[in-house]
């Protein structure tokens, strides 16, 4: 037991499952040699290869496209999209082949194709660099959509994305790569995709959260802590299927929700959790629902001040969780 | 049935006053209209007075109490009534408290609250909410019925939160950092429901601590509300006051007669009032959706109480006094600010203010906006100073009196050639005395 950066977590699953499984195989803008701009794949392809390990041409389109067909013919691909902003090319290839290939082939061909692609802000990137794609492609019936939040998780689910038959979208949250550390266990284990995590058990308020802003999350409920705030904490882990036992049940012990998303506000992730609290929850509601998201600009502005200003960061949410904690 | 003593509403926008002193003690007798208690608000500190005879039987609040307008705070009657008077008090007390739940708990009664009452038989109208503005919450509720909170579970967090630290492979993966790495860590965001004063204050030590009091703490607060609020500019000009003594001088007797100490300040009083209303700008408050002209004129004077404060009463309609009804008002509220007897809407509602600095000696200042004002005027110490005279084209050294006035005003509102207008009016009028 060791303490790693979160894309060693990426790396170290990536290393396994190829090692494990000659049909896993990565395609990918500058993955191979290079070993990708984030160093994801670095020292896969000495390791495994120029067949296993296979520099793309700058063509998300036909990155996930290669990735189907191969997916369709019995291999195990993972396909990384440099930046969850250059995803859109391939949104066709995703959704309406990807996503409804078993459905629409009556279970004759499962799409098992993994596609990894870093997301989120606060690292100046700008409009290009730092987008949150995830509520879109989460609103897709047939694609599991994973975002992990630390280096533990960052292991242990893509190594299920990579042996589940459906198509996965892995989201990693990129300003956490070497900022967020933990325990990573050598060799082999799996978290099971589909199951939220309570990572800090409360009673006051319950906390919704995913990759980057869980990180955020955990530091906002330290510091609450401190004015008697007692937050229950969990991390989705999945969002397509939600774990919605886990999100239920704490919202029916603590009465009061918050769900803090680094994407548009409107229309976000956190609009579905908010649906399903009052759906499902209701009779056991005691607040209204709160949501810390960014703001409904066109994209995350590279500006630094104004960068600031669009991300949600532990002040804002301690505050948002004060707030919700006092009502 | 004896006397209650109800917790007046001390003005306007007062919703509470704190019981300073009780004096009087359960048992003494008490005369009708006697003081019974000192309240303080955050504007003054005033005596409220019996509404009955007999003697003290109880006392419901403390020294020291915070106590909403309307609240039963001590009961007076005859000393046998003892006995029975409780029966008497629970009755206002508890239509008290379900009238106030009716203004907040019940219009607003959460899904899990309503549950929880329909399962248990509980009013929830009953109940003292702990909530925003007074709801009842799922604790509250699940404390009455004595049901045991959730226990927390002994889980552990798989990850610590970690300092950050330096990008540990500044070789690799360069392309975008965390910003906090360039920039350094953002500014703290403030809760957006509540305006934070200042955000950095120095670590204090010291051998004594002085306890804030009322008034401290909410000159604190305003003055750096007023710095933080308004761009202030401060302008000064040098006045002649050789009409003005003279005519003091003149006049002093016959104000005496009529019952009046008549001392400069009516006269500054007098040309700011004239001032203003040659120029309405600064008789006003800046807002977002415009400069808000203020029609009445009334003059705020700030009064120090010593080291325990200052207070500004406010003279109200001060453009309809001549300058005799000026004298009587600034004598009156002067005197019974400093007795501490001024009633709180009387410290409310100034439009323009002005300081006398100069009665300890100070030449001339740079005053804080009383805001939502506009300005304030500094006057400065009456002082004989040597000064250059032009008659006749010949120019000669006199001996006069002379002031420094200082305007400290709203660079939002008022530019610097504007405000110096308005002083150079008062200047004028002070002056040309007749």
């Amino acid at each position: 037991m060791t303490d790693k950066t979160l894309i060693e977590g990426v790396r170290e699953a990536l290393d396994e499952e190829l090692a494990r499984d000659d049909s896993v195989f990565i395609t990918g803008e500058d993955v191979g040699p290079r070993g990708g701009v984030f160093r994801a794949t670095l020292g896969l392809f000495d390791k495994y290869g120029p067949t296993r390990v296979i520099d793309a041409p700058l063509a998300e389109l036909s990155i996930v496209a290669v990735g189907i067909g191969a997916a369709m013919n019995g291999l195990r691909p993972i396909c990384e999209v440099q930046f969850a902003d250059f995803i859109q090319p391939a949104y066709n290839q995703i959704v309406n082949e990807a996503a409804r290939m078993y459905y629409r082939t009556g279970g004759t061909f499962a799409v098992p194709l993994v596609i990894r692609t870093p997301y989120g802000g606060g690292i100046g990137g700008g409009l290009y660099h730092s987008q949150s794609i995830e509520a879109t492609y989460a609103h897709v019936p047939g694609l599991k959509v994973v975002i992990p939040s630390n280096p533990y998780d960052a292991k242990g689910l893509l190594k299920s994305a990579v042996r589940d038959n459906n198509p996965v979208l892995f989201l990693e949250p990129k300003k956490g790569y070497r900022l967020i550390k933990g325990d990573v266990p050598d060799g082999e284990y799996t978290v099971p995709i589909g199951q939220a995590q309570i990572t800090r058990p409360g009673s006051d308020i319950s906390v919704y959260a995913y990759g980057m802003m869980h990180y955020y999350c955990q530091q906002a409920a330290e510091e609450v802590a401190q004015d008697g705030v007692d937050v229950e904490l969990i991390d989705l882990r999945t969002l397509n299927p939600l774990d919605k036992d886990t999100v239920l049940n704490s919202f029916k012990k603590t009465g009061k929700a918050l769900i803090v998303y680094e994407d548009n506000r409107f229309l976000g992730y956190g609009a579905e959790i908010a649906a399903l609290l009052a759906e499902e929850g209701f009779n056991s509601m005691d607040a209204p629902i709160m949501r810390v998201a960014g703001p409904d600009v066109p994209g995350v502005p590279y500006s630094h001040p104004l960068q600031d200003w669009f991300m949600p960061n532990p002040q804002k949410i301690a505050n948002a969780m004060r707030k919700l904690a006092r009502y | 049935m004896g006397t209650q003593v109800i917790m007046p509403q001390l003005g306007e926008s007062v919703v509470e006053g704190k019981i300073s002193r009780w004096l009087k003690q359960i048992g003494e007798p008490v005369k009708l209209y006697e003081p019974i208690l000192e309240v303080e608000t955050d504007k003054v500190t005033t005596e409220v007075t019996a509404a009955g005879e007999g003697t003290l039987l109880k006392l419901y609040a403390n020294e020291g109490d915070v106590v909403k307008a309307g609240t039963l705070i001590a009961l007076i009657g005859a000393p046998n009534e003892a006995n029975n008077e409780q029966a008497h008090v629970t009755q206002p007390e508890i239509a008290a408290s379900s009238a106030e739940k009716h203004n907040g708990s019940s219009a607003r009664v959460s899904p899990v609250v309503a549950r929880i009452a329909a399962e248990h038989n509980v009013d929830v109208s009953l109940l003292h909410g702990t909530g925003e503005g007074g709801r009842v919450t799922k604790k509250d509720i699940l404390a009455y019925i004595g049901s045991p909170r959730p226990q927390k579970e002994g889980a552990a967090m798989k990850v610590e939160p970690e300092k950050l630290e330096a990008w540990e492979q500044p070789g690799l993966g360069e392309l975008f950092r965390p910003t906090e790495e360039l920039f350094g860590k953002a500014a703290p965001t403030p809760a957006s429901s509540t305006p934070i004063a200042p955000v950095t204050t120095p670590a204090v030590t010291s051998d004594a601590v002085v306890p804030l009091n009322n008034m401290r703490k909410a000159i604190a607060d305003h003055m750096v509300l007023s710095k933080r609020t308004s761009p202030h500019v401060t302008t000064v000009f040098e006045v002649d006051l050789s009409k003005v003594a003279a005519h003091r001088a003149a006049n002093k007797a016959v104000f005496e007669r009529d019952g009046a100490n008549l001392t400069f300040t009516p006269y500054f009083a007098m040309a700011t009032i004239a001032a203003l209303k040659q120029y309405p700008l600064v008789n006003s408050s800046w807002s977002e959706a415009g400069i808000a002209l203020h029609r009445a004129v009334n003059l705020g004077i700030a009064v120090s109480l010593g080291e325990e404060g200052l207070i500004v009463p406010v003279i109200k309609n001060a453009d309809s006094l001549n300058l005799l009804g000026l004298a009587r008002a600034v004598n009156d509220l002067a005197d019974r600010a400093r007795r501490q007897q001024l009633k709180p809407d009387e410290v409310q509602g100034g439009t323009f203010t002005m300081t006398n600095h100069g009665t300890s000696g100070s030449l001339f200042a740079t005053p804080i906006i009383n805001q939502p004002q506009c300005g304030i005027l500094g006057v400065g110490l009456i002082q004989k100073r040597v000064v250059v005279v032009t008659q006749n084209e010949v120019d000669a050294i006199a001996i006069r009196p002379m002031v420094y006035l200082g305007l400290t005003f709203d660079h939002r509102i008022l530019d610097g050639n504007s405000a110096d207008n308005f002083v150079a009016t008062i200047k004028q009028r002070l002056e040309t005395w007749t």
